[in-house]
């Protein structure tokens, strides 16, 4: 009976179409905002993804990874000293004016390493193109790939034609140059602003002058220590506040949850993807469901039991919510297949989203079955013989 | 109430209901649709219950094949106490023993006619395979066997009335209750379908019991039960002009 409970909803093609357009448009809604949200909110810690240190040290009144409050120089010297602490390097970050060779300005998210080691640096196999060590050499830097779309605006060939910025190219920060000699892959900042990666010391020549320019330790827990233990031996030797990454990626990341619209913005229409979904399905199955009133009403008159029919209805519901939950996140999918080259929206589909949203979808589902069941459970078997 | 002619001896009672009462709605609104009816139906004969619109003809039936309870009063049909079952029971009696023909044939339209035929195999519990090969062989019954992947709307009436005989049919049931089976259709179509019904009635282990206030088909009837206001008037054996064998 189950067979033939699915093919009475295959058959009816209308209500067919209608149930899994409206079960897919709400997944796809739901799938792709969500995603869109996990990948904005992945960029708010985009700093700490671009620059691998397992600790992170900074003014007790930091709140997220995007702000500073410059930290003396010298608690560099006291990172170092703490117990369990293998290396601890200075790191500058801030926002700087690059002026491009058709002299607009672009914002970029400056990014000092330390001198000798580039601790903190990206992996090498991030490096699409130049050198690392190239960054030893006067006034360069290394853009991320990010920059070579913001920063490429008025180069052009020898014939005219545009072009985009690469290694060997100059460009101006705060009136000095920066000579381009490697181009790393990097996640994009939340502020939209590209990472440009120099040494410290260069860093601190690119940026105004303040009495405090350092804006983070970074360091690393010797071998066998828990970056979470070590960084609490940091906080106990003074007035810092250390955290290993994932705490501070978690504290940055709940900050913004805290402190902008973005959740309630993306919250509001998962929630309407989700209303759309139930009111769409619900009404279209229960639609369905009074239309076959008298076929039903003839079932349970021959002797279908109502744990037949409520496996029928559960199977017609849950086969057009597999469905449309299937065409729906796999549009939603491919909207990021599509949008993931350009950056823009940002993208992030998680399992977890996929799971949610299943769960909601199955939900919304059984909503619309009970419905049915319930206007089944009410018929009485003579009606099939009322006019 | 008259009650009905004395059967002979060797003739087996399909269904017996004694003093059945029924009524729907409540407080003023009550109305008793059935008044202390009693009626036998017997295997092997074709039962007709007639009378006018609203005179309680399809309440009984629906009584009679266990798919209304009546208020107070017995219900006995192959000797199996409807009134006594439980909804569970009552549900598996339905399914093992009553064929149903309905008036607007409720034939599940999203469905081929050999799906609609297996269908009280499947609730039984049959396979789909053995459904449908008994589906088709049924269908070929009722001269319906080379139309067996359409649709009931590609169908004539006459010929969806046959599928839905067909339907009745293939679960081998005793009793076949069939609520103005002819009504949606003309003369000769009627006829045909009758003629179908009739044969089904030879059998001496079946019963068909028809609604109808068709006066075109009287004459298939072997005893005719005339109904007024919820009460039998009178139940007659068919030996009036018209009658068919």
């Amino acid at each position: 009976m189950i067979l033939l409970a699915l093919r009475m909803l295959f058959n009816d093609h209308a209500k067919y179409l209608m149930l899994v357009s409206g079960v897919a448009f709400s997944s796809l809604l739901m799938v792709q905002q969500s995603s869109v949200f996990c990948g904005l909110m992945s960029w708010t810690y985009s700093t700490l993804r671009n620059i691998r240190a397992p600790i992170w040290v900074m003014d007790p009144k930091v709140e997220q990874a995007n702000e500073s409050k410059p930290l003396r120089d010298t608690d560099v010297y006291r990172v170092r000293s703490v117990e369990g602490v293998a290396w601890a390097a200075p790191l500058f970050t801030g926002n700087l004016q690059a002026r491009l060779s058709n002299g607009n300005f672009k914002t970029v998210q400056l990014v000092g390493l330390d001198n000798n080691t580039f601790a903190g640096a990206p992996s090498p196999d991030k490096l699409i193109a130049g050198n690392m060590d190239d960054l030893r050499l006067p006034n360069t830097v290394i853009i991320d790939d990010f920059a070579v779309e913001r920063l490429s605006e008025g180069l052009t060939n020898p014939d005219g034609t545009p072009r985009k910025i690469g290694v060997g190219d100059v460009f101006d920060i705060n009136d000095n140059d920066a000579r381009v000699v490697g181009i790393w892959k990097a996640h994009r900042s939340f502020t939209g602003g590209p990472y440009i990666f120099t040494t410290y010391d260069r860093a601190l020549e690119f940026a105004p002058q303040s009495r405090r320019m350092l804006s983070f330790v970074i360091a690393g827990p010797a071998p066998g220590e828990d970056p979470a233990v070590v960084a609490k031996r940091i906080e106990a030797s003074g007035d810092l506040k250390a955290l290993p990454e994932g705490a501070f990626r978690s504290q940055t990341l709940f900050w913004f949850v805290r402190n902008t619209g973005i959740p309630v913005s993306f919250g509001t229409t998962v929630l309407l993807g989700l209303i759309v979904g139930l009111v769409i399905s619900g009404q279209t199955f229960y639609t369905f469901i009074l239309d076959n009133s008298r076929s039903i009403a003839a079932l349970k008159a021959m002797g279908a039991s109502m744990t037949m029919l409520i496996l029928m209805l559960l199977a017609q519901s849950s086969a057009a919510g597999a469905i449309g939950f299937g065409i729906g996140t796999g549009l939603a999918a491919l909207f990021g297949y599509m949008v993931l080259p350009g950056g823009q929206p940002p993208f992030l589909l998680l399992p977890e989203i996929i799971i949610g949203v299943g769960v909601i979808m199955f939900f919304i589902t059984i909503s619309a079955a009970l419905l049915g069941i319930i206007k089944v459970a009410r018929m009485e078997p003579d009606t099939v013989f009322r006019g | 109430m008259k009650t009905s002619p004395e059967m002979d001896s060797g003739t087996r009672i399909a269904a017996q209901i004694n003093s059945v009462t029924k009524s729907f709605g409540q407080g003023p609104s009550r109305i008793e649709v059935l008044h202390q009816i009693s009626l036998e139906a017997r295997l092997g004969e074709m039962l007709f219950l007639v009378g006018p619109s609203g005179c309680g003809k399809t309440t009984l039936l629906s009584i009679l094949c266990g798919t209304l309870k009546p208020d107070s009063g017995s219900v006995r049909v192959l000797d199996n106490p409807l009134t006594e079952l439980s909804s569970r029971r009552l549900i598996q009696f339905r399914r093992k023993h009553i064929g149903f023909v309905f008036q607007q044939f409720n034939l599940i339209p999203t469905l081929d006619i050999t799906e609609n035929v297996t269908v009280p195999l499947l609730i039984g519990g049959m396979s789909h395979s053995k459904a449908t090969r008994i589906a088709h062989e049924a269908l070929a019954r009722v001269e319906l066997g080379d139309k067996v992947k359409l649709r009931p709307s590609k169908l004539s009436g006459g010929q969806q009335q046959r599928v839905a005989i067909a339907r009745a049919l293939v679960h081998q049931p005793s009793i076949i209750v069939c609520d103005e089976p002819t009504s949606a259709l003309d003369s000769e179509t009627g006829h045909h379908i009758m003629e179908i019904l009739d044969e089904v009635a030879r059998d001496e282990s079946r019963c068909v019991i028809v609604v109808t206030h068709d006066p075109r088909i009287i004459g298939f009837a072997d005893r005719i039960a005339e109904m007024e206001d919820g009460r039998i008037l009178n139940v007659k054996v068919n030996d009036g002009p018209g009658i068919q064998r």
